[in-house]
């Protein structure tokens, strides 16, 4: 086993999420269950393999430029409203379940 | 002509030359899925009067006798993953029953600017996240060929919707084979696109290295036709990519004698069901009768593929899915009394089971002292999952596989046990973790007539190749 309760009740914290006691005992069933699966990717020695994290990172760019160079193409220039206009106020306020015509409203945050 | 068992083109030209209305085909659509979308469940959401204005426009085009762009007057499905302006979109979640997005996705907007009348949206597994649509919030799909069995997931109600004449075409969206299996498992056509080719810009985001938007369709010709409409650089998505985008339907008439298809052993192992393997086996001889050459392709780290895209889908959702905290647009529980409170009763009610197991696999894979063991080592493992493509590439222009190693299962057969789920991706996660492009294709049926697909994969920004391989390998069956 891998993945005990309490690490479960750790990730679950995390992630903001509470589980039920029955959901926390499924989920430590089911991620041991995934891992075991997982842990096949030990079998490969990937010591000397970069990471890939953007499937961009392998096309399309400027292989002669280093850092952020090399995805000039994707960036723009930092204007005001420069690619669409910002939502106003009210449509972002619109799907708050909350919201009092200027902010979103929220239970109290700091208690005292 | 049967309004509702058109292609584009059909429609489209009947439309232009007065032979129908646009006004008249959404109807007809909109009578079949109320006759028959009862039993199927691919709809989430009609938007009627969106459509109707759409078709109306559409009519008094044509009836000015303007030319009609590509897809004017053809009714579409559109996955509920994608943001469409003042109609609900959830997702096929709880946590955004309520969400009317106040904009576009850029598909959705470029489908309609090319014509097309969008129906409704579709069913979908909760936020695209498992392979037979069971996972939706609302109620499953049933596979209109058999309503005992799954459409597959995650875009079942796409494919579900096309299959049984509910629309022409629809989006669908592909993070580990959500369009191409099931399109499989319904006997239709299912393209993901290469990474960056189509816009994600108002996709709700599940793992944003892997989201795909495509098409599904009953014709190679009409996927390449919605391809084309909804490809290209958007500058809402920094990830889009600036390639130029061929006129694939004109390409599909190009020659695919000569043209080298690999064939990778490593996708005809244990697990491939015994008649998937025949048919398949005999699209390829038929791929070889046209003139094509078949060659032996190793990518030898294909048994890796599951865990890696487990580890990275995960890891990407459980970021994204933080954005659900109940304050800005999402599901908020009653009666909450702190902000923490807030957060975490909200997530509870609002996330089905399998959205939570995800997230919870991502965050620990990201958590401190497991991050170089999970998450960095399958994105290493991914390097060599895209280096095998690539050196299969140097030889070979596609690589012909199986889509599903299975035809569609029954509703209920894996829902308790995640990993055999899991494993119904086996054949399609490889390409979207390497970005490249993949089309499944019908090629036959089992003794209990249920739909096979053959996959064909490509290479990066060669959608043209795979579409004309599929074109001819559907018009010589």
């Amino acid at each position: 086993m891998k993945v005990t309760e309490k690490d479960v009740a750790y990730v679950a914290d995390l992630a903001d999420l509470d589980l039920t006691g029955e959901e926390r005992a499924g989920m430590v069933r089911d991620l041991n269950s995934i891992l075991d699966y997982i842990e096949r990717l030990n079998e490969l020695d990937t010591s000397n393999v970069e990471p890939m994290a953007q499937v961009s990172d392998r096309y399309g760019v400027d292989e002669s430029k280093q850092g952020s160079e090399r995805f000039a193409y994707a960036s723009r220039e930092d204007v005001i409203e420069g690619l669409r206009k910002s939502l106003s106020q009210d449509v972002a306020l619109e799907n708050a379940p909350d919201a009092d015509g200027t902010f979103f409203r929220v239970p109290k945050v700091i208690e005292r | 002509m049967e309004p509702t068992q058109v292609t584009i083109d059909i429609a489209r030209s009947a439309v232009q030359e007065r032979k129908t209305t646009a006004l008249a085909l959404a109807e007809a659509h909109y009578a079949r899925i109320q006759k028959e979308d009862g039993q199927i469940g691919a709809f989430l959401t009609l938007c009627k009067e969106r459509a109707l204005e759409q078709a109306d426009r559409i009519d008094r085009m044509a009836a000015e006798g303007k030319p009609l762009p590509p897809l004017g007057g053809v009714p579409v499905a559109i996955k509920d993953v994608m943001s469409t302006r003042g109609v609900r979109t959830t997702a096929g979640s709880k946590i955004l029953g309520k969400y009317i997005p106040p904009y576009d996705c850029t598909a959705v907007a470029r489908m309609e600017a090319a014509g097309a009348v969008v129906l409704g949206k579709t069913n979908c597994d909760e936020f695209a996240m498992g392979s037979s649509n069971e996972n939706s919030a609302f109620h499953p799909v049933r596979n209109p060929l058999d309503l005992n069995r799954v459409p597959g997931g995650s875009s079942g109600g796409s494919a579900a919707a096309v299959a049984a004449e509910m629309a022409v075409a629809a989006l669908g969206s592909d993070t580990g084979g959500s369009i191409r299996q099931p399109a499989s498992f319904c006997g239709i056509v299912g393209l993901m696109p290469t990474y960056g080719r189509v816009s994600r810009y108002g996709l709700i985001a599940f793992a944003s290295s892997l989201d795909h938007i495509g098409p599904l369709t009953r014709t190679v010709k009409d996927a390449a036709i919605v391809l084309r409409t909804i490809a290209g650089r958007d500058p809402m998505d920094s990830t889009s990519a600036d390639v130029p985008v061929p006129d694939y339907a004109a390409e599909l008439e190009k020659p695919v004698r000569g043209l080298r298809l690999g064939v990778a052993k490593e996708y005809f192992g244990d697990g491939l069901d015994d008649e998937v393997r025949h048919a398949v086996e005999s699209a390829i001889d038929k791929l070889k009768s046209l003139g094509c050459e078949v060659v032996p392709v190793s990518l030898p780290h294909t048994p890796y593929a599951i865990p890696t895209y487990y580890l990275i889908a995960t890891a990407e959702a459980s970021a994204n899915l933080a954005r659900y905290d109940g304050v800005r647009y999402s599901y908020r529980a009653a009666g909450v009394k702190s902000l923490s409170e807030m957060y975490r009763r909200s997530r509870d009610e609002g996330f089905g089971a399998e959205v939570k197991r995800r997230i919870m696999l991502g965050t620990y894979a990201l958590s401190a002292g497991y991050y170089d063991a999970y998450y960095l080592k399958a994105q290493k493992v991914r390097t060599l999952l895209t280096r095998d493509f690539e050196e299969a590439f140097g030889k070979v222009d596609a690589i012909v596989t199986p889509t599903s190693p299975t035809p569609a299962f029954r509703l209920g057969e894996k829902s308790n046990d995640p990993l055999a789920m899991y494993l119904a991706d086996i054949y399609t996660v490889t390409a979207d973790l390497a970005g490249i492009p993949g089309i499944s294709v019908p090629c036959g049926e089992t003794k209990e007539k249920l739909p096979i697909g053959l996959q064909i994969l490509g290479k990066h920004f060669d959608e043209s190749t795979i579409l004309r391989v599929a074109h001819a390998y559907e018009q010589a069956a």
